[in-house]
């Protein structure tokens, strides 16, 4: 068989390469003549909080090594999507990071329908804004708050996430779920806002400052707080940029990239906000970005809010977008459109597409190959944390194991995204 | 369904030139710095500069575009390995994403090379960052970076003795008949 010859040959290839690294790999053993230890951490320990191991040599309290080991939720999200419609795939990425699931919806949403050029109503777009950015606030509230139980402070946690129980009841008002939201759809938005909803968001918009600040005051100019991450885990810009970091870590490091302000997509040009940046990329410094991008993401949410246009919240692509339920039954058109996009009766047009958006941790791209059937050929998904954690052995090496946890805490690394 | 909503895009005609223009000028830096034989199939898919080239020259390719002052292309967001397994002694291949992040032009660099030879130069040397896409890469494709300091699997177990992105493996059991579809051929 040729594809048995050819897969030989590669294993071959496989086992030189992997005798020739043979002496590279660290000791796993302790060995008590070098006074190293070796601990292991993870890959269930409640301080990495998600599913990673590390592999540390520890010089007393001091880390000299590390070694990450990844995969362990890895479900094959990739090879996944090549047997499944379009539609099918918007689940996948709740699953990645799910700390901020409709950023993630929308932007296989987007990449979709740029492939298909379908251009979405300004409602609709405005709709997505709002509940993008309330995802970025959940998300950024439980990366900081989590930060603060690391360093023994309980109580902003349960502070804000009272809040964040707020906003994904507001998810639950606009699409039926909390955490894994499967919002949305190609072409808009499966429903309008309900009055709830809107009444929800506005008592949230109205209470969530506060609380906020009351946030900040606890931590910011908190003197345990800062002295445990002040200049832990520094990041140079150019190292971050080597790195291939993205979101608030890298605009820790003084960097100002931002997807929603250098690539706008869903009408981002239309609000007005600013990219908060730090100084010395520290865990202090990525802290307080988040913090400030909450603000930020709270000054978009009332601009959109504000000034919601009137509309349909979905694009007239009949081909693409599933009809609703209730036109599926009384309405032909609806019924026989309903049957060709759950059947996957619809082919793409051939093409690839990049689109990436602005995720929680950073930017999230979405590289899509159809080759013009009902699902893509290739999809790749650019995932931040999955790009950025490999910087951890080395902004960890040299601290101590409590700083550790500290930087892994900071950099907000999402095991479903890691893993995809 | 909305009677009111018009499908017509009008801005994309309007925004299309200065992408074109944009994209005119990396191909004509691509050209300088590298030989215009060094690029086939110069495409622009949606606005985005997607130009091939051989494993032989991507190294040179990348490092000088790192090193280029006029655009820097500095940052390299993506890449990910393809299987076309109909294309006879390409059926690999690798698909670079290269961001200027100084001048926002993002740039798409492919090559292509037999499945009996998955052999590609490392970039590791170049980004910090090539070091776990290539790890990945090799997980799902077996494409062998030489050069690379740790190429072992990163996301599937140590011991798995196949590459399952590759489109000879099937994503169900291919003997399972509950599953086959009749009328839609699938």
């Amino acid at each position: 068989m040729a594809v048995n010859d050819t897969l030989e040959g590669t294993h071959k290839i496989h086992e030189e390469a992997a005798a020739q690294r043979h002496g590279q790999l660290m000791p796993l053993l302790n060995d008590f003549s070098q006074e190293l230890t070796t601990l292991n951490l993870g890959p269930t320990h409640p301080a990495t909080h998600g599913i990673f191991q590390n592999i540390l040599q520890m010089d007393g309290e001091r880390i000299v090594s590390g070694v990450p080991t990844i995969g362990y939720i890895h479900r094959a999200f990739e090879k996944i999507a090549e047997r499944r419609p379009f539609y099918q795939i918007t689940p996948l990425t709740d699953r990645m990071n799910y700390c901020s699931s409709p950023i993630n919806n929308m932007g296989w949403h987007m990449t979709v329908e740029k492939l298909l050029g379908v251009t979405v109503p300004k409602r609709a777009q405005y709709m997505r804004v709002i509940m993008m950015e309330l995802a970025r606030i959940a998300d950024h509230l439980i990366c900081n708050s989590i930060l603060g139980v690391d360093t023994g402070a309980f109580t902003g946690f349960l502070y804000v996430f009272q809040e964040r129980e707020k906003i994904y009841e507001i998810y639950e008002e606009v699409c039926g779920s909390r955490l894994t939201t499967n919002m949305g759809r190609v072409g808009g938005m499966e429903r309008d806002f309900s009055p709830v909803a809107l009444q929800k968001l506005r008592d949230w918009l109205k209470t969530f400052p506060a609380v906020m600040k009351e946030f900040e005051s606890m931590f910011n100019r908190n003197r345990i707080f800062m002295d445990r991450v002040v200049n832990v885990g520094p990041i140079s810009a150019e190292k971050a940029l080597n790195y291939g970091f993205t979101g608030p870590n890298l605009r820790a490091a003084g960097v100002d990239y931002d997807v929603r302000a250098m690539n706008p997509y869903s009408s981002y040009e239309d609000f007005e906000f600013d990219i908060p940046v730090g100084t010395n990329g520290d865990t202090y410094d990525r802290f307080i970005v988040r913090n400030e991008e909450i603000w930020q993401s709270l000054r978009i949410i009332k601009q959109a809010l504000e000034n919601l246009p009137e509309g349909p919240y979905h694009a007239d692509a009949p081909h693409y977008y599933l009809p609703a339920k209730q036109e599926v039954y009384k309405n032909m058109e609806a019924l026989i459109y309903h049957f060709k996009i759950i059947m996957g009766e619809i082919d793409a047009p051939v093409g690839e597409v990049y689109h990436s958006v602005e995720g929680g941790n950073g930017e999230l791209g979405f590289y899509l190959i159809s080759d013009g059937g009902r699902t893509p050929y290739r999809l790749h998904f650019r995932r931040p944390c999955f790009i950025y954690y490999q910087a951890y052995p080395e902004m960890a090496v040299g601290t101590t194991l409590s700083d550790a946890i500290v930087i892994l805490s900071s950099m907000n690394v999402i095991a479903g995204e890691l893993d995809a | 369904m909305n009677p009111q909503e018009s499908a017509a895009a009008p801005e994309v005609a309007v925004a299309e030139d200065p992408i074109k223009v944009q994209n005119a000028r990396v191909l004509a830096l691509l050209t300088r710095l590298f030989g215009e034989a060094t690029f086939t199939d110069v495409e622009e898919p949606y606005g985005l500069l997607t130009v091939t080239t051989t494993r032989e020259r991507i190294h040179d390719i990348i490092a000088g575009l790192q090193q280029d002052q006029e655009i820097k292309f500095h940052f390299l967001t993506t890449m990910c390995g393809i299987n076309y397994p109909e294309n006879e002694g390409k059926e690999l291949g690798m698909i670079y994403h290269l961001h200027s992040l100084t001048q926002n032009i993002r740039l798409r660099i492919k090559i292509y090379f037999p499945i009996a030879d998955p052999v590609v130069p490392t970039l590791t040397d170049l980004y910090a960052t090539a070091n776990w896409m290539e790890r990945e890469a090799y997980d799902f494709f077996g494409v062998i970076f030489t050069g690379h300091p740790n190429l072992i699997r990163i996301l599937n177990v140590e011991d798995m003795d196949y590459f399952p992105m590759r489109r000879e493996y099937p994503l169900e059991d291919g003997t399972r008949e509950d599953k086959t579809d009749l009328f839609f051929g699938r």
